[in-house]
């Protein structure tokens, strides 16, 4: 799966969760929590998401990693890559 | 014979709108079964029977709105048979009594009782026309001559007493607008804050999710509220209702959780006995009616019966929030953020971890002292999470 393609997926499960994000108004380099209303249930929510479409699950210790959504996006990408590997 | 009422669904609910029946005439119910869904300002709700039995008769049709406390149905009593139940309506001819507004602040009026119709005429046709569209030619106003009533005025009338979507946002607004309100014209409330060190609770759920797949993961959120669940148990006077002018102390620990819907405006509805329910379930069960409330599906015993509420706002970024007591409830439980600030502990200053607990009291139920011994105990429960 290209980056595209991961971005496409997660922009598809995070807009199941909040759906009044509108994806063109949704800076990748920036804070997701700063553009989107994303509490911790939220989050959980997505990371069950990416876990049930994706097959990749995301430790606590890495939360604060992923930010952005090109964060999430680089690092969906290197554990698929790895699984591949 | 067993008459179902439209239950109660919170201090800000007094009336419901009847969506649709799940169980039909002749159908076995069972304690516990949902047996209409009923739609309120806040929420669709499943409202639930207490009571084995045969439904009977269903007193009130689909899209009609009735007030709380109305029958709705009747059911027959295990062994009792539907002659039995007949007979026993024609004695007692008022099958519906005038039902009594539950609320008496309710806030939100039924509407006017419709003007009583002179005789009219009416043409055949649009009598016809009435009885298939099924509904009520007293009360369709009539355009013809001599004010007689037409086909199209039928027509026109069913239109009009067709559902009009509900704006759910501007209803919402006013049941909250209703029961706050209530709230700070009859309760005194009291508030007290507590800063509760959080790096043992932190650590310790770090460890567990550690274990555990992300889909059993645990939020700190459900820690607190089992915390909370348990220092009840020292502070009985927070946990009830105050209804006819004394205190009523609860049975169980139903903690109303308070909920943000998306598209604004804010529920609160209950998860039962949460000290009894061990973190796993309670985490399961708080997933489970965040995304029921924010779908709009509740139940209409999470509605009624929360004993007390919590409420976090610590993840919008504030540091401690001192709530509203939602009438009848004497106590709400406030969270604030969770985080690192200057701490001292035996003598040395440290970073740690922290949040402010809060505590709104109804001062007609109980005094300052007893908050501060349950913030004191939900403190020290916070100390021990693997104890929770």
């Amino acid at each position: 799966m290209n980056e595209t393609e991961i971005k496409t997926r997660v922009i598809a499960i995070i807009k199941s969760i909040a759906p009044e994000v509108e994806e063109g108004e949704l800076r990748a380099d920036r804070p997701l929590r700063d553009q989107i209303d994303l509490d911790s249930m939220d989050w959980l929510n997505v990371l069950v998401a990416l876990h049930d479409k994706l097959h990749v699950d995301i430790p606590e210790a890495d939360y604060g990693k992923l930010v952005t959504l090109d964060n999430l996006v680089g690092y969906l990408r290197e554990k698929l890559a790895q699984r591949a590997a | 014979m067993i008459e179902f009422k439209l239950p109660s669904l919170g201090a800000d609910m007094d009336r419901g709108k009847l969506l649709e029946w799940k169980v039909k005439p002749g159908e076995g119910v069972k304690r516990g079964q949902v047996v209409a869904v009923v739609d309120t300002s806040k929420a669709a709700v499943d409202v639930e029977i207490w009571q084995d039995g045969t439904m009977f008769e269903q007193l009130v049709p689909i899209g009609e709105t009735v007030p709380v406390g109305t029958v709705i149905a009747t059911l027959l009593q295990p062994g009792e048979s539907s002659e039995q139940a007949a007979s026993r309506k024609r004695e007692a001819p008022a099958a519906r009594p005038a039902p009594k507004p539950a609320a008496p602040a309710a806030a939100v009026a039924a509407p006017p009782p419709a003007p009583l119709a002179q005789r009219r005429p009416v043409s055949p046709a649009a009598r016809r026309r009435a009885q298939e569209l099924n509904i009520d030619i007293e009360k369709i106003a009539g355009t013809g001559p001599h004010g007689a009533v037409t086909v199209e005025d039928v027509e026109k009338g069913l239109a009009r007493a067709a559902p009009a979507p509900m704006d759910r946002y501007a209803e919402m607004r006013k049941a909250i607008a209703a029961a706050m309100s209530r709230s700070k014209r009859e309760i005194p409330h009291y508030y007290l804050s507590e800063t509760i060190p959080m790096q043992r609770a932190a650590e310790w759920l770090a460890r567990e999710n550690e274990k555990r797949p992300v889909t059993e993961r645990i939020l700190m959120g459900a820690v607190q509220l089992k915390a909370v669940a348990l220092a009840l148990a020292k502070a009985p006077e927070l946990n009830g209702f105050w209804l006819d002018g004394k205190f009523q102390a609860a049975t169980g620990v139903h903690i109303g959780v308070a909920i943000s819907i998306r598209q604004g405006g804010l529920i609160a509805p209950a998860i039962h006995d949460v000290d009894k329910k061990s973190l796993p379930e309670l985490m399961r069960a708080l997933s489970d009616l965040v995304s029921r409330a924010r779908a709009g599906s509740l139940r209409s015993s999470e509605m009624s019966d929360p004993t007390i509420t919590v409420t976090n706002l610590g993840e919008q970024g504030v540091e401690a929030v001192f709530g509203v007591i939602y009438p009848p409830q004497v106590a709400l439980v406030g969270f604030g953020r969770l985080e690192t600030r200057p701490w001292i502990e035996s003598g040395a200053l440290r970073a740690a971890p922290l949040v402010t607990a809060s505590l709104s009291g109804d001062h007609r139920a109980s005094d300052g002292i007893r908050g501060a011994r349950f913030l004191a105990g939900l403190r020290e429960r916070l100390q021990h999470p693997e104890e929770l």
